[in-house]
């Protein structure tokens, strides 16, 4: 019961099979999967939808296989509810967190686009699934790879947070840690997945992998009540994100299923990764790559391979964008978890701050719904907030200590 | 010793299947007039009607994204490496 057609350019509009490659051999643009949108009209129904276990595969026909799926049955469908404290704190009326820190069974986003690629990998006959990662893509790969039985080989930059290669290393992959920044690492995979016969998810699978980020997108959809919100906050690195949860509000408009969307999208990086930001304010028809420097190494990528499609879709929707910095970043972390009790890692801090600057700036209405966009939990980037959030009061294990401790304290 | 330059699978149809060829060029924009030459048809997979890179085409000159250097200027000498490579996604989001 598929509803593959085949994969696509998006450059040049070229027709391809659905099979392990990813870029156009005419002109080297992105393939894209093409599907039978005809025949899923009157089939993709909110009833039907509504009908099936609250996981990413309750979205099935939009997603890029062919049989049944391998895993993910218990990722996706996290957590969406409105804000009040933080909706407070910013000034705005009808905030919205999506929150993916609780995505399982790696705690972000990445566990959606994983199970998609390593289901299409499974059906492609692939052993060995791999990637190039900044963490929590190899935490994804790594531990859904191994609950598909599959091999798994995993490059990350040296310098990662240990919390990321902990989580990596516990589910035993081969992991290369990479001397050199996330665009090298991803430059030296992209050279060796020519050699070597291996689903590189990000690379030889990025047409199907990428579909999983829709789910984000049809989730929002659906637990708004089937409407979208008025704005949208993405955090941005290739600007993947950004660009399949707009494909997605387009999908279940195109099915029916919701009315035209009206969303405006924004991006935000930080101010030592902004490439996105950077073409939309200056408003440059080109992605200038950037070498990257900043504490939100999640989203270090400093040349990113959806850019343009990023800024088409802001630009379409008539969003805007943000770049904040490290000190925000912080602040934002700070903020979503002294008002909504949500530990994020420094992505979604990105997110809060430039939600909070696009607010501030008047790019975004006060009394209009948006959706920020957590996708990654700030227990595996502990460092980047350790020295920012004071120490234990420290006493001895007697009432007299603790009373001497605390008045000293209020 | 001549420049080494590795093709990504895409373009290898063009090289019969080499992932490395040997080329000559003082500039990027002249070792792709060589390649050219030796495979013909491979510039205009590489460069749009304008005879520009295109967007999506990445190259780099000894593991360094020519984009900081000197863009289709950026000089060559005799032992460089070139790679070739389509732009890939990943990362966070």
């Amino acid at each position: 019961m598929s509803y593959i057609k085949g994969l696509r350019c998006r450059e040049c509009g070229r027709l391809y099979p659905a099979e392990a490659i990813y870029v156009c051999e005419f002109c080297f643009g992105s393939l894209e999967v093409d599907y039978d949108y005809d025949r899923m009209h009157g089939v993709v129904t909110r009833a039907l939808i509504e009908s099936r276990p609250q996981n990413l595969w309750r979205y099935r026909e939009l997603l890029p296989i062919d049989g049944d799926p391998t895993v993910g049955f218990h990722s996706g469908f996290t957590p969406l509810y409105r804000a009040e404290r933080l909706a407070h704190a910013l000034g705005v009326k009808e905030l919205y967190v999506k929150d993916d820190s609780v995505c399982h069974p790696t705690l972000s986003f990445k566990d959606r686009v994983v199970s998609v690629a390593i289901s299409r990998a499974k059906e492609l006959k692939f052993d060995t699934i791999s990637c190039a990662s900044t963490g929590n893509l190899a935490n994804a790969v790594a531990a859904l790879a191994a609950k598909a039985g599959l091999k798994r080989t995993i490059f990350i930059p040296a310098d990662l947070e240990m919390g990321k290669v902990i989580g990596s290393l516990i589910y035993a992959p081969r992991l290369i840690a990479v001397e050199g920044n996330y665009d090298e690492v991803n430059r030296l995979c992209a050279e060796v997945a020519t050699r070597y016969h291996w689903a590189f998810v990000n690379i030889n699978i990025r047409p199907y992998y990428a579909e999983g980020s829709k789910t984000y997108g049809f989730e929002v959809a659906e637990q708004l009540g089937w409407r979208t919100p008025q704005h949208l906050v993405v955090p941005a690195a290739s600007g993947s994100l950004l660009v399949k949860i707009w494909k997605a509000f387009k999908e279940l408009h195109k099915l029916g299923v919701i009315e035209a969307p009206q969303t405006k999208m924004y991006a935000a990086q930080a101010v030592g990764c902004s490439p996105i930001v950077t073409a939309i304010e200056t408003q440059s028809d080109i992605i200038k790559p950037v070498k990257p420097k900043t504490i939100a190494k999640s989203l270090a990528i400093g040349n990113p391979a959806d850019g343009y499609y990023a800024a088409d879709a802001i630009r379409e929707t008539g969003g805007w964008g943000a770049a904040v910095t490290d000190e925000e970043i912080v602040d934002g972390m700070k903020l979503l978890a002294q008002t909504e009790g949500i530990f994020t890692e420094t992505a979604g801090g990105v997110t809060v701050a430039a939600t909070k600057r696009l607010v501030a700036e008047r790019r975004i209405p006060r009394d209009e719904s948006i959706v920020i966009c957590i996708t990654g939990n700030g227990l595996k980037t502990q460092e980047a907030v350790a020295d920012h959030i004071g120490r234990p009061i420290k006493i001895k294990p007697t009432l007299e200590s603790f009373e001497e401790h605390v008045k000293e304290k209020s | 010793m001549p420049i080494t330059v590795r093709i990504p699978t895409p373009l290898q149809k063009l090289t019969g299947n080499q992932a490395e060829i040997a080329a000559a060029g003082s500039t990027v924009q002249g070792l792709i007039d060589d390649l050219e030459r030796q495979f013909p048809g491979i510039k205009g997979r590489l460069c749009d009607e304008q005879g520009k890179l295109r967007r999506f085409v990445n190259v780099y000159v000894n593991e360094e994204d020519i984009r900081f250097l000197k863009q289709e200027g950026t000089p060559l000498k005799e032992g460089d490496e070139v790679s070739i490579i389509p732009a890939i996604a990943g990362g966070s989001c």
